[in-house]
């Protein structure tokens, strides 16, 4: 499959710093990144660094926040439906999130456009809702990810989306009307009230200037108003999209609406023509739970959790991670936890932080913990 | 109290007067005690604890703070690199070649000392900061990071001061503690210790090979070759940028250039050779041998790390280019605390010594230094010239004493 939209980049201070960059540059700041100098001065005057500076800040409802970020010269485009990765710093700790960028891709502008839900407990969709100010630098990956429109186009599309799970289809959306796009389109949104619905006067002004595009709105909260009402099933879907036997689906939401959605797609048969992406939900933290499996991902090597340290259990996995003292001080055994929860014996401090680095000799796995090792 | 009079060492001489209660030599003299410090298994047990629940603390309140700081040092140390090498450019004007040996070699040690050293001891591992990564992070050293974490990080600071196992103990070249069996090639310990000092950045690289151990065939080729390669990539790094490419940068002023890069080395060196020195070799530190630790419990690991190191008093300028090490013995309990909050839990550690009747051994600069010294030249002769015991001031009770 490939990409639909070709990236485009054309940063404004990409051929200086590109040119600029002879090793005689790096002689000059080893051992340390060039970079390390540049963002002293400047934190978006970057060489190999992506970042982002916050241009604009706008919430649509209480507890959203759109932000628009304008990337350093690195950035090379997205399509629509991938997300990107950004590192904010909270009190001291820098934290990376991923995102859904919910602009047209495929064109000139060099911006990104995301929306943030605040979550309970979301160390950085709080802040951001709360704090986001133009002006904020924050750390950048590349976009990436599967969920995307294939090229060339499918006859007809059926977007879904659920309350901030709207940012990756808002894209699919935005970019097939910036296309030209001539197939039957349906936007269904979720959202508990229409006062949570982001996007609601663009939506419903790409569905007046566009007779192939419908836009419905379903309420879970709220009786009146809006297309529909309640959760998805059957009927919303055929209200919605009655020819979606002879379309794509594409669909992000809240766990319990991908559910909903998928088993009645099951049910028809249409499960080859469902496309979605998962929200990443926080492990349910149980203490003291010696269950679930280590999977080793790094060398693909799999383990009954035993409760006894990371690295014990590497070892008797037969794995050889570089260890030093075995009692937390050295970091030597420093790896990277992809997913799960771990508590630290020496604290008590239960993390359950998507990629975070943990020290395996001192780590206990909570239920299901993925280790790159 | 060297049993032998040093006295005609000029620089040692006052030093060598008795000292204050701090050492631990001192605290059997005080009234009382007459004998070394016996702490109870239970009281030490109770005693980690409590450093445990300092270490709890610290690591509850570290945030934005923490890391305006550390970005301010680095922003510093920056600003007196990028000082120093323009003033290079001056070179042919005395003054200005003064000012730019002093500005590098403080950006040097700040890099080295505050920077270099904490951050690869993973204090700032926390604000996961890709820059600031324990893993990843270099500094401005001939000494390779993933060396110097592993002889210091792993080897040093897990098993500190323990004969035969801690290498810093002498770095494998000098006589540092009196257990170490004199030979005569000890009779040049001053002269190995002068040549570590000017030298040290190459003597830490040279650290992690072992080379007694190399000399006496007992460290294979396969494990010393990736040493090589390391130092190849990194000293080679640093003398291509010292020696060569900025010295060129300034064209005419090559030499001047040269030399002034050269001195900054060396008077970084001098300084962090210091600094460190006085971590562990101060008079009163105590060293522990394979078999009493064998069996270690949390408590046990702090008292030796409390017993094995040594402060030294200052104002926070000083302590901070000592990269905090001035407070050795907090960062000997504490190595993956930013070290920019030792001065602020000392007090709680030093009560703590004093509840338990332990040593918490500091003093000035010069008087630090000076028993260093004096201890280079007192070991490098035989002990039945110097007279000298090995000092035991606490003794820990290792077992639980039966019911
Ligand atoms: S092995 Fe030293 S911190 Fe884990």
């Amino acid at each position: 499959m490939s990409i639909a939209t070709t990236p485009t980049s054309r940063g404004r201070r990409s051929s200086l710093l590109s040119r600029l960059r002879p090793r005689l540059l790096e002689t000059l700041t080893t051992p340390h990144a060039v970079d390390r100098y540049l963002e002293l001065v400047d934190p978006m005057m970057t060489v190999d660094d992506m970042r982002a500076e916050v241009v604009a800040v706008r919430h649509q409802t209480p507890d959203t926040v759109t932000l628009t970020l304008r990337p350093t010269w690195q950035w090379k485009g997205f399509a629509a439906g991938h997300f990107v990765q950004i590192g904010v710093v909270v009190d001291g700790v820098r934290h990376t999130r991923c995102y859904s960028p919910a602009g047209t891709a495929g064109t000139d502008d060099d911006t990104i456009e995301l929306t943030v839900k605040a979550q309970p407990d979301g160390i950085v969709s709080n802040y951001l809702v709360a704090s986001a100010k133009p002006g904020l630098v924050v750390n950048l990956a590349p976009a990436t990810g599967t969920f995307e429109l294939p090229s060339p186009r499918p006859d007809h599309v059926l977007l879904i989306s659920g309350g901030s799970g709207i940012t990756p289809v808002m894209s699919m959306l935005r970019t097939l009307v910036h296309e030209g796009y001539t197939g039957r389109v349906a936007f269904l949104h979720y959202a508990y009230t229409e006062n949570d619905v982001c996007y609601r006067a663009e939506l419903d002004r790409i569905a007046a200037e566009n007779d192939n595009v419908d836009v419905l709105y379903a309420y879970t909260d709220q009786q009146n108003g809006g297309h529909l009402h309640g959760f998805f099933d059957t009927e919303h879907l055929n209200v919605a999209a009655p020819w979606h036997a002879s379309a794509q689906t594409f669909l992000c939401g809240p766990p319990g609406l991908m559910k909903g959605v998928r088993s009645v797609f099951d049910e028809l048969g249409l499960s080859e023509s469902l496309f979605s992406e998962e929200f990443v939900t926080a492990v349910p933290v149980v203490d003291g739970d010696a269950s679930g499996t280590v999977s080793f991902s790094g060398s693909s090597v799999e383990a009954e959790n035993d409760g006894a340290t990371l690295l014990e259990q590497a070892e008797n996995a037969g794995l050889t991670p570089e260890f030093g003292c075995r009692m937390g001080i050295c970091f030597t055994c420093t790896a990277i936890k992809k997913s799960g929860c771990t508590r630290n014996v020496k604290t008590g401090e239960l993390d359950s932080d998507p990629d975070n680095e943990i020290q395996l000799c001192i780590s206990v796995p909570v239920g299901d913990v993925d280790i790159d090792v | 109290m060297f049993g032998l009079s040093l006295s005609f060492l000029p620089f040692i001489g006052s030093s060598s007067a008795p000292d204050t209660t701090t050492s631990g030599v001192d605290v059997l003299d005080e009234p009382g005690t007459d004998g070394p410090v016996v702490l109870s298994y239970e009281a030490v047990e109770e005693l980690g604890r409590k450093l445990d629940d300092l270490r709890a603390r610290t690591v509850a309140d570290l945030g934005q703070e923490d890391r305006d700081y550390i970005f301010k040092i680095i922003k510093a140390q920056r600003g007196l690199e990028v000082a120093g090498r323009g003033l290079m450019y001056f070179g042919f004007f005395p003054p200005a070649w003064i000012a730019a040996v002093s500005a590098l070699s403080l950006s040097k040690i700040l890099d080295n000392m505050e920077i270099g050293h904490n951050v690869m001891h993973g204090q700032y591992d926390w604000m996961r900061e890709p820059g600031l990564n324990s893993k990843v992070f270099e500094w401005d050293n001939t000494c390779p990071g993933d060396q110097w974490r592993h002889s210091h990080n792993y080897m040093h600071h897990t098993y500190t001061n323990i004969l035969d196992m801690d290498r810093d103990i002498g770095y494998g070249i000098l006589r540092m503690d009196s257990a170490q069996k004199w030979n005569p090639y000890y009779l040049g310990n001053p002269i190995y210790a002068f040549l570590l000092m000017t030298f040290f950045e190459w003597g830490v690289m040279l650290h992690d090979l072992e080379a007694e151990n190399v000399i006496q065939g007992k460290r294979k080729w396969h494990d010393v070759k990736p040493l090589l390669e390391g130092w190849w990539k990194k000293a080679g790094r640093q003398v291509l940028k010292d020696y060569i490419v900025f010295p060129a940068l300034t064209g005419p002023m090559f030499v001047p250039t040269l030399v002034g890069n050269f001195t900054a080395n060396i008077v970084r060196n001098v300084w962090a050779y210091s600094i460190i020195f006085c971590g562990h070799f101060p008079t009163g530190v105590q060293t522990f041998t394979v078999e009493e630790t064998a069996q270690e419990t949390r408590g046990q690991w702090y008292v030796r790390q409390m017993l094995g190191s040594a402060n030294i008093e200052g104002g926070q300028l000083f302590h901070i280019m000592s990269g905090n090490l001035s407070h050795q013995i907090e960062h000997h309990l504490f190595p993956d605390l930013p070290a920019h909050r030792y001065p602020q839990i000392a007090p709680e550690v030093k009560a703590l010594c004093e509840e338990y009747g332990l040593p918490y051994n500091t003093g000035g600069f010069f008087h630090q230094i000076g028993t260093v010294w004096g201890k280079i030249f007192r070991l490098a002769l035989p002990d039945r010239f110097t007279g000298v015991d090995k000092v035991t001031g606490v003794i820990i009770e290792r077992e639980k004493a039966a019911a």
